[in-house]
């Protein structure tokens, strides 16, 4: 299902995303953290306390300037950004919070964000018994986890390129059981990794754009529209089998597509924040397309769609779990059944290589899995939080 | 049985004439003379104890007094009245709980039934609008062994500033299928056809059209019930409901003595709304002028309601970071991300990081702002719902989205921009869609709509 601003968050939170450092990564969850104000003015950074106990801190930047400003919690060097609160407009406020190992920080303020900023002040972490120092092969693991989930991304838009010639192939010359026959198992490899492929924002309604979300007078391109053609029984009375000219067109804007997106995707990278939220953000196309059987309204392959994105978001846990056993053991646990309890209901569909079509689901296993898709997304809301703060 | 109702006098009338009650005819029970008080309904003795607050005494009928709203007390006892040279419920401050109804005139039923029905219509609606019952006898004055023409559910309530709102839509001027079937076919407006398909609508014909529709909207939820129930009723064998949506919280003030409230995402929007003070925008943007045509519709509006679904459970696992792009205003202030507070002007140029502007190019301020669409404004009076859950056990919630304007043309050129491009589509779904002609108000002793029966 086109997503309009899946690449929003993508690229927001990459452009302005928390700075992974090692002061960032929680170890346990604060039962209460500190509130601190900070304002935000033209000449200065102005601080309602200079030092907090270690763990939980909260700054409310106020800009009371009239630029845009930014608000700095640096390292005991001066230079490396524990974290930031940026692009907050005059008269505005905007809640920093992060979790402080015990030790010196400084505070800075930029108001219209160049320059060196002003009010550079020092910050104090003291020492509490609660904040444990986190371990310092956290940090590492995480580069880890990121480097792999690069390669995992551009390993399915490798196989998705490959499929889509193959299904090309067949549907161009009229091989419609084959068509028919690929459809489902290469889409695969664009679902798995939906919210990427969707983050470049003319790619993908040239690729997935449904009918509905067609304005009229508009040209309708990509997979959704070849599948009209491939499964026509539900269409509309009066709708016409694509000419070979259609055919060929359509084909050859779906390679030329896929080909553009396997070079965008060459060696992107992802921040944390990117990838647990990467997680959520498939979920939600579970929840929205998938479980409601309206991402593949002509060939009802909708299981496959909804597996796909699940292994796509069970990646990208599994790529923090080591992770989050040691800071946060709990939310792993429960993560780990929920994720196992909605695969279980999922291999209850599985027909030979792939599952029943939406349409032979019973309402009572459609409200069974829409149950479990939240029952993951509640835990998964808190990965961010557990893991960046 | 239909009840033509063009020629009752209603219960405030007739206690203020002093008159006495009529017997019914065949039943003594039903004929003691019910005491003084009792000629008023009793939500019209409500009406009047909080209108002699404002200093009218009670022996005035407190039918006629629009108070400001504002107070808790003002908007229980807020009278608008139904007769006016505008419908009531456009720029009256937008009340907080609406029911929203469709209607289909039956088959069979002919011109001059359809204009019986506007009349009969246009009574009770005039009398509810004043606190009154409808009927002669009301909910429980009447023959004791006939049915009662009000069915009662307001007794005891406050008028809670009931507006009622009738429109046309364009199929009763012409079917699907060419069809004139009340000889108006040539005072159908130009812009009176149905509204074109935006990207993304995904829409039910069960919630959407109509031939005739009424929105009344209230702040007491059992007032605005009370009047599209009784409205039905009479239109019972001349039209029947077609689909009907409750709201149970207003989203847009139209008044600035009102503040802006929260839509189900949890954010302020519609806070650039056209208010009443407004005059000028008000008659530029909103009333269709004697030169726009038809002559019949001057003085009247455009109204489009949408049934906008919201995926809230979705919403509610997103980012705080994305909530606020997605709508360019801080979630609690409601400031634009531009800076300054609630009502300053979002600056969509203002930059931040990376040359990026504050408010993004998707952002649904930018996109719905006049600036980007022409300077055409809408005066938009939606409504929150929740209307149970669905299959899949999601709160059934969104938006019941209500706009007035002088043509549907503005609608239709937001709503592109928004459907093409707005960052809120990946949270809503258009479910149903309507078009009606609002005819202008109604002058006492006419109903609803007469001059396009002329």
């Amino acid at each position: 299902m086109p997503r309009v601003l899946r690449y929003a968050r993508l690229l927001g939170v990459g452009v302005l995303g928390v700075s992974l450092l090692s002061g960032c990564v929680a170890n346990n969850q604060a039962a209460s953290h500190t509130a601190i104000t900070v304002d935000s003015s033209a000449a200065d950074c102005a601080i309602s306390a200079n030092e907090a106990p270690a763990g939980s801190i909260r700054f409310t930047v106020t800009n009371s300037g009239d630029q845009v400003t930014e608000f700095y919690l640096l390292a005991d060097d001066g230079l490396r950004i524990v974290g930031e609160a940026e692009n907050i407009g005059p008269g505005l406020s905007r809640d920093l919070v992060v979790q402080l190992d015990a030790g010196s920080y400084f505070t800075a303020c930029k108001p219209g964000m160049t320059g060196d900023g002003v009010g550079k002040a020092e910050f104090t972490a003291t020492k509490t018994d609660a904040a444990a120092t986190m371990d310092v092969d956290l940090a590492a693991q995480i580069d880890t986890a990121n480097t792999s989930y690069s390669s995992y991304v551009s390993d399915q838009i490798d196989q998705l390129v490959t499929g889509t010639d193959s299904f090309a192939a067949a549907y161009e010359s009229r091989d419609d059981d084959t068509a028919r026959s690929l459809y489902a198992s290469t889409r695969v490899h664009w679902e798995r990794v939906e919210t990427i492929a969707e983050s470049f924002g003319d790619l993908d309604p040239k690729l997935d754009l449904r009918e509905a979300d067609l304005e009229e007078g508009q040209n309708w391109t990509g997979w959704h529209a070849i599948e009209k053609d491939l499964w026509p029984q539900d269409a509309e009375s009066g709708f016409e089998a694509y000419s070979a000219e259609k055919r060929a067109a359509l084909t050859r804007q779906l390679v030329a597509d896929t080909a553009t997106l396997q070079d965008k995707v060459e060696g992107l990278t992802f921040t944390l924040s990117q990838r647990t939220n990467g997680a959520i953000g498939l979920l939600d196309e579970v929840a929205t397309g998938k479980v409601t059987g309206e991402e593949e309204t002509w060939s009802h392959t909708d299981l496959w769609d909804f597996q796909a994105n699940v292994d796509g978001a069970k990646v990208l846990y599994d790529g923090v779990r080591p992770i989050l056993l040691k800071t946060h053991a709990e939310l792993a646990t429960s993560l780990d059944t929920e994720f196992a309890s909605l695969q279980t209901l999922l291999d209850a569909q599985r027909v030979g290589d792939g599952f029943k079509l939406y349409t032979d689901l019973t309402p009572a296993e459609i409200r069974a899995l829409a149950d479990q898709v939240n029952a993951v997304g509640e835990p998964l809301n808190g990965l961010t939080a557990a893991l960046v703060l | 049985m239909r009840r033509s109702l063009k020629n009752t006098s209603t219960r405030g009338k007739k206690a203020e004439s002093g008159a006495a009650s009529s017997a019914g005819p065949s039943n003594p029970a039903s004929a003691a003379p019910a005491a003084p008080a009792h000629r008023l309904s009793r939500r019209g003795l409500l009406g009047l104890a909080g209108a002699s607050v404002a200093g009218i005494g009670l022996g005035v009928a407190g039918d006629r007094t629009a108070l400001a709203a504002g107070s808790e007390e003002a908007s229980a006892s807020a009278v608008y009245p139904f007769y006016g040279s505008h419908q009531a419920g456009i720029v009256t401050p937008a009340q907080d709980r609406l029911h929203f109804a469709a209607f289909d005139v039956s088959a069979g039923t002919t011109r001059a039934q359809l204009i019986e029905l506007l009349q009969d219509w246009t009574v009770a609606a005039a009398a509810m609008a004043a606190g009154q019952d409808i009927g002669e006898y009301g909910a429980v004055n009447g023959p004791y062994d006939a049915p009662p023409e009000d069915t009662g559910e307001a007794q005891g309530l406050p008028t809670a500033g009931l507006t009622i709102t009738f429109g046309f839509g364009p199929t009763l001027f012409e079917t699907a299928d060419g069809v004139d079937r009340f000889g108006i076919i040539g005072r159908r407006p130009a812009d009176l056809t149905p509204l074109p398909h935006f990207p993304g609508d995904d829409l039910d014909d069960g919630r959407s059209d109509g031939d005739l529709c009424i929105q009344a909207c209230s702040n007491d939820p059992q007032v605005a019930v009370h009047a599209i129930r009784n409205l039905s009723r009479i239109a019972f064998g001349r039209a029947a409901l077609r689909w009907s949506q409750l709201g149970f919280g207003r989203t847009s003030s139209t008044s600035t003595t009102q503040s802006t409230p929260r839509n189900l995402f949890g954010f302020k929007d519609g806070t650039s709304n056209i208010k009443a003070e407004e005059p000028g925008v008000v008659t530029d943007q909103v009333w269709v002028a004697a030169a726009d045509g038809p002559a019949w519709l001057a003085g009247g509006s455009y109204l489009v309601a949408r049934r906008i679904r919201m995926t809230i459970e979705t919403w509610d696992r997103t980012i705080l970071r994305e909530q606020e792009a997605v709508f360019g205003r801080t979630k609690g202030a409601g400031a634009p991300l531009s800076g300054g507070t609630e009502f300053s002007e979002p600056d969509f140029t203002l930059a931040g990081r990376e040359d990026q502007p504050l408010i993004g190019a998707a952002a649904h301020v930018r996109l719905a702002h006049p600036s980007q669409n022409q300077g055409m404004k809408l005066l938009r009076r939606g409504y929150n719902f929740v209307d149970g859950n669905d299959d899949l056990g999601r709160l059934e919630a969104g938006l019941f989205f209500i706009s007035f304007q002088r043509s549907p043309a503005q609608f239709t050129a937001v709503q592109l921009n928004l459907a093409r491009h707005d960052a809120l589509n990946e949270y809503i779904r258009h479910v149903g869609s309507a078009l009606f002609a609002v005819p202008a108000g109604t002058a006492e002793g006419s109903y609803v709509g007469a001059p396009l029966f002329a």
